[in-house]
């Protein structure tokens, strides 16, 4: 199986969406003539033109609000979010607009929007262009919200986005384009709404969804070495979500933990944990952990950056809690 | 003063028998002392006391069936001294600004939102009284911690992940006799791990100072502190071996075997038994089971239930017992009660023990409607959904091991019913048919009676009638 990194997983999927389907065009700051501030759209100006690869200005209340309208009148536009901190600007247009007119017109107009581009921190940008919004965009109904972390998903979740009829939240692991990973020749897709079991284990459950579930692997390498064998699991999909997968992972090992880099309150992790305690109550042995970044704004500073995301001692040791083995 | 309620000790229990007292008015009371035995449907057991005086008074006599909850005593305060164990529990709680120590509850100072991935630790870090109702420092989580479970009947809640309180009433577990390893003493699965593979529960009643030990450290007392890893050593002494063979695995009994067992030794000890047992042509039953079940899905049966040949013996017997009340009665001591409504139980083997579900009416019931109650009541015996309504009662028991190929075999009458009737298999034996050696279908029956209730005659007659109503089948689709 050819191995790819992220950022070419990410473009290969849209390279050939956009050559399957006419309707499929890209917008965004310098993603055209430049090739993207993180070169993931680099040289499809080559490819399809700039009336498909569209550079608009620096304004994305503007160009997502046409995007929106693009996606109405039939087309399957993708918007790029040079980072997801700027689509604060376009928030009333993928809430109010992007969400709801699917359910404004009784199901008459669809949106059939992406909205694509780094979510999260770890790359010392700061407080302001260091947000995780997998909760905030995964409140509305109407949106869909997808994480994916590996080459393979997000390649294949990228086609089922573009090919979805609903605006979809596409939120991309940031620090992780340069990983590389086996990705299937072809064209195939990852349904929503499903998790991935990342490693398969019978003591306690990690689940996260990111560039955490990495980390996870990690923590599940040091657990075995104290003879605890950890399930990992990969949401991928924030909404719609898989309950089944944690429910049937946590009624096997009894014990949960969950991680995010985003901060705790009212967040992924809370839904998770409280999902869990309503379906699998009697299968607990311990509270679900949460392990989540620190309750302050992101600082730019490496050494507390790096203190304000989950570290993999604090999963570990919220493993050994959650085992009772303090 | 404190007042020492009847226990809720499961799900379904409503209701508890009060069998005798273990302490009379006057006498001192330590935390963790048993002060009475009480009985549930399904189990025996003590109340212990929750708080340390004189036991003042009792209010419910002995034998008394009272509803849960109900007050059946009160203990008066010794020599001034603090109040309740429970109510000292509160007041420190509230003097560290924190709600009352719940079950699972974090006790910990929560509200500072800075700390991520170390909430849990602080969660542990709560203040706990100790055995006089001080506070009593707690240190952190590292060391695994292990304090006693809460005496049950005290008034503080036991305190078990949710797990652990599923896997114990699943499998008949005392978890007030489980020494609990987690913070606060909850009792975690490790904790209850060994006792699920039949390892005997430590002993009954922790020691009162170690019942309030905080937790975090070692119980003080030499003696009451139970053995913080999984080795803990069962309490009772294992049976001796001969000389250079090992040791025999030692459990206790289930709940359900004792009350079993209980309830066995009462049967062959008072009530006389006698038996009979007629061999049954089952030939005829064979091919209208076969007919019947071949309309499965067909305009009958259409929820796949099929109907047993145990169906075919119940509906039989339920028919049979129309004829013969002195067979569908109760005795109890002098007085024997003829129902007039005919519930047959249904005798179901589980891990722990046997249990008697019944089908109400079985004489009025369609086999098909007796085949799927019977599929639905035995499933849930297994599963351990049953009310204790569907298994207290019954008039008549029909117990069934044609499954084993046994020939046949005598029960036990389940009291205080008056008989029992025990079927083994169906057998292809030859036959002489007009004159001809052939291949037969026959099945035993062996009915257990009480003679106190019954007799030989009365009991063969209704063997007979039995027999009757299987070899000539079409009666029970009609009956």
């Amino acid at each position: 199986m050819p191995v790819m990194t992220y950022r070419e997983a990410l473009r290969s999927a849209m390279a050939e969406e956009m050559t399957r389907d006419e309707s499929v065009v890209i917008l965004g700051e310098d993603i055209g003539i430049y090739g993207g501030t993180h070169l993931v759209t680099d040289k499809l100006i080559d490819q399809f033109g700039p009336r498909r690869v569209i550079d608009t200005p620096i304004a994305e209340g503007g160009f997502t609000g046409a995007a929106i309208g693009m996606a109405m009148a039939g087309m399957r536009p993708i918007v790029e979010m040079m980072t997801w901190n700027f689509s604060f600007q376009a928030v009333d247009q993928i809430v109010q607009n992007a969400a709801k007119v699917r359910y404004f017109s009784g199901g008459q107009v669809t949106v059939p929007l992406v909205i694509r581009g780094p979510n999260g921190g770890g790359v010392q940008l700061s407080a302001q262009h260091t947000h995780s919004l997998e909760n905030f965009y995964g409140h509305f109904p109407g949106l869909k919200v997808v994480s994916p972390v590996t080459p393979h998903d997000v390649k294949g979740m990228m086609i089922e986005a573009i090919r979805d009829p609903n605006p979809i939240i596409f939120l991309e692991a940031g620090a992780l384009y340069g990983t590389k990973g086996e990705v299937p020749e072809g064209e195939f897709t990852v349904p929503f709404g499903k998790a991935r079991v990342a490693r398969e284990g019978t003591d306690v459950t990690l689940i996260a969804y990111g560039r955490q579930v990495n980390m996870l692997l990690k923590v599940a390498d040091t657990l075995a070495a104290d003879g605890v064998a950890a399930e990992v699991i990969d949401l991928r999909s924030i909404r719609p979500f898989d309950e089944q997968t944690i429910v049937e992972s946590v009624r096997k090992t009894h014990r949960a933990v969950v991680v995010q880099e985003q901060w705790r309150w009212f967040s992924v992790g809370s839904e998770v944990a409280a999902l869990i305690q309503e379906q699998a109550f009697d299968d607990l042995d311990a509270p679900v952990e949460r392990v989540s970044g620190a309750e302050v704004p992101a600082p730019y500073a490496r050494n507390l950056e790096v203190a304000a995301f989950p570290s993999e001692q604090q999963i570990v040791d919220a493993a050994r809690r959650a085992m009772y083995r303090g | 003063m404190p007042t020492v309620i009847m226990p809720k000790m499961g799900d379904a229990m409503e209701e508890g028998t009060l069998l005798r007292w273990l302490k009379q008015p006057g006498d001192d009371v330590a935390v963790g002392d048993p002060i009475a035995e009480i009985e549930t449907d399904k189990v025996t057991l003590e109340i212990e006391a929750g708080d340390a005086g004189t036991l003042s008074q009792t209010l419910v006599a002995e034998g008394a069936v009272v509803p849960i909850g109900t007050a059946i005593a009160t203990i008066g305060e010794e020599d001034g001294a603090a109040g309740s164990g429970s109510a000292a529990t509160v007041e420190i709680a509230a003097a560290v600004g924190e709600t009352p120590y719940e079950e699972g509850a974090p006790a910990g100072p929560v509200g500072s939102i800075e700390e991520t991935g170390r909430e849990a630790a602080a969660v542990t870090a709560a203040t706990l009284p100790s055995a006089n109702g001080t506070a009593a420092p707690q240190p952190q989580p590292q060391p695994i911690a292990t304090a006693p479970a809460a005496a049950a009947g005290s008034g503080e809640r036991l305190r078990a992940s949710p797990l652990v309180k599923r896997l114990a009433a699943e499998h008949g577990i005392d978890l007030g006799r489980i020494p609990g390893s987690g913070p606060a003493g909850r009792i975690v699965k490790d904790d209850i791990a060994p006792y699920l593979d039949g390892k005997p529960l430590p002993a009954a009643a922790a020691q009162p100072a170690a019942a309030a030990a905080p937790v975090g450290t070692a119980a003080p007392e030499a003696g009451t502190a139970p053995a913080p890893t999984l080795a803990a050593a069962p309490s009772a002494p294992p049976a001796a071996a001969p000389a250079g063979r090992p040791a025999a695995r030692t459990s206790e009994l289930s709940r359900i075997k004792r009350t079993t067992g209980r309830r066995m030794i009462e049967s062959v000890t008072t009530a006389p038994h006698f038996f009979v047992t007629v061999e049954v042509d089952m030939d005829a039953a064979i091919a209208f089971r076969e007919q019947a079940n071949a309309q499965v899905g067909n305009g009958a049966g259409e929820d796949g239930v099929r109907v047993s040949f145990n169906d075919l013996v119940v509906k039989a017997a339920a028919l049979a017992l129309r004829a013969f009340p002195n067979l569908n009665a109760s005795l109890e001591g002098d007085l024997l009660h003829e129902h007039p409504n005919i519930d047959v139980n249904i005798a179901v083997a589980l891990p722990e023990g046997l249990i008697a579900p019944f089908v109400p009416d079985a004489d009025q019931k369609s086999l098909g409607a007796i085949a799927r109650m019977a599929k639905d009541l035995v499933g849930r015996a297994r599963g351990g959904g049953l009310k204790p309504e569907e298994y207290q009662g019954g008039t008549f028991t029909v117990s069934n091991l044609g499954m084993y190929e046994v020939d046949e075999f005598i029960s036990i009458i389940n009291p205080p019913q008056a008989a029992i009737l025990a079927v083994g298999s169906i057998k292809q034996v030859p036959v002489v048919k007009a004159g001809e050696i052939v291949v037969g279908n026959r099945m035993k029956l062996t009915l257990s009676a009480d003679h106190r209730v019954t007799d030989g005659a009365e009991s063969a007659r209704f063997a007979g009638e039995v027999k009757r109503y299987l070899e000539q089948p079409m009666v029970l689709a009609l009956g």
